[in-house]
């Protein structure tokens, strides 16, 4: 049995996490939303004054405004739409026979117009848009939601449905810029707060394909993408818990975004891997979250 | 070769310049080719001149100016340029 999976079973065993039988779909228990409440809490602490717009949106989102978005160009083998039955009385039990048969009963499935938000950030683009041009300084959002991807791993720290809680500032080069740079000081205070030893390093998105490998060269050479690491459970290397990335005008461009002057938007965001987070926090610490030193119990629950 | 380089950034690359007028050494990304639009042009170069591009060729640079891309094409195909 790999690391990985051993983290896992220890994680079960204990009740913080609860196997539904598919890799990365996971119940959560008690003490686990423990551990996530008391990370958001010093989140919220520390973003306090920043003046972000909070909005909590569900693990789903608008499909016309996803495939806008350039998902699929950029990811189409993580991505997750949801279907459902859509037929007549006659379809329904061919449906039934098919499901007792134990034949694929998904065929007569028609795609509905929601899909899993792949990342927490996507559905406030088309949102921002539609309020038009932003006023002087731009925007400034606070955003959470589950996102999926389809990556079933038996590495705890890669579920399928997982928590982002992600900031995203839409603005001017200058704007932006200074957001992430700023978020490139905190996060690593906030990380070391909790007692996780961790270092920040370039990185890429897993774009998909050889035209993908462009990309992801593309995206190095130009330092859109950073990630804070911190050891997880696999014994290769750190696993990423923050990401610090510079859209440029990508977003802009693609929803129509504008600052007040018009000109086309720039953006960035910063997201939190929040049940990353708990898993490192498991980890480094133990399982049993009343052993954990005081300082970092302080600080994740006052 | 340059000339259909030019044709395939064209069609591909997303610029809104006016490509006769481009320089052959003029920086296409500051023209205005995205990363996305950088993907679809290597797909097209591709398919045009019949070449897999290897891994080592994908950065920014094999595709910045259409003497860059037809440098990179004549050293898969060994045409003259």
């Amino acid at each position: 049995m790999d690391a990985q999976t051993s983290f896992l079973n220890q994680l079960f065993d204990r009740g913080l996490l609860i196997d539904s039988g598919v890799p990365g779909l996971y119940g959560r228990g008690a003490v686990y939303e423990e551990i996530i409440s008391g990370f958001d809490a010093l989140i919220s602490r520390t973003v306090a004054e920043d003046g972000a717009e909070k909005i909590s949106f569900p693990p789903g989102m608008s499909r016309q405004s996803f495939e806008r978005s350039g998902y699929l160009k950029s990811f189409p083998q993580l991505a997750g739409t949801v279907h459902s039955f859509c037929g007549s009385d006659h379809d329904h039990t061919d449906l039934l026979h098919q499901l007792n048969e134990g034949e694929d009963w998904t065929v007569g499935q028609v795609a509905t117009d929601v899909v899993l938000t792949p990342a927490t950030c996507y559905p406030i683009y088309p949102v921002l848009a539609a309020r038009g041009p932003m006023p002087k300084g731009g925007a400034i959002f606070d955003l959470q939601s589950y996102c999926f991807r389809h990556e079933p791993s038996q590495d705890p720290a890669r579920m399928q449905l997982f928590r982002i809680r992600e900031f995203v500032r839409a603005g001017t080069a200058e704007e932006v810029v200074a957001f992430r740079e700023g978020w490139l000081k905190r996060g690593p205070m906030m990380i070391e707060s909790v007692g996780l030893p961790l270092h920040i390093d370039l990185a890429n998105d897993p774009f998909f394909g050889r035209g993908g490998r462009l990309m992801k060269v593309g995206q190095r050479e130009q330092q859109l993408k950073f990630e804070l690491l911190v050891q997880i459970a696999n014994p290769a290397g750190p696993t990423a818990v923050m990401s610090f990335n510079y859209h440029q005008d990508h977003f802009g461009e693609t929803w129509g975004i504008h600052t007040h002057d018009g000109a086309i938007s720039q953006t960035a965001c910063t997201g939190f891997g929040m049940d990353r987070v708990a898993l490192a926090l498991l980890k480094r610490h133990g399982l049993d979250i009343q052993t954990w030193p005081n300082p970092v119990r302080k600080t994740l629950w006052g | 070769m340059i000339d259909q380089v030019r044709e395939i950034v064209g069609r591909h690359g997303g610029i809104a310049v006016d490509l006769a007028k481009l320089g052959e050494t003029a920086d296409l990304y500051e023209a205005g080719m995205t990363s996305f639009a950088s993907v679809d042009l290597m797909l097209g170069l591709e398919e045009a001149f019949d070449v897999e591009f290897p891994d080592a060729m994908l950065t920014r640079k094999t595709f910045a100016s259409l003497r860059a891309i037809a440098d990179a094409v004549a050293t898969l195909t060994t045409q003259e340029v």
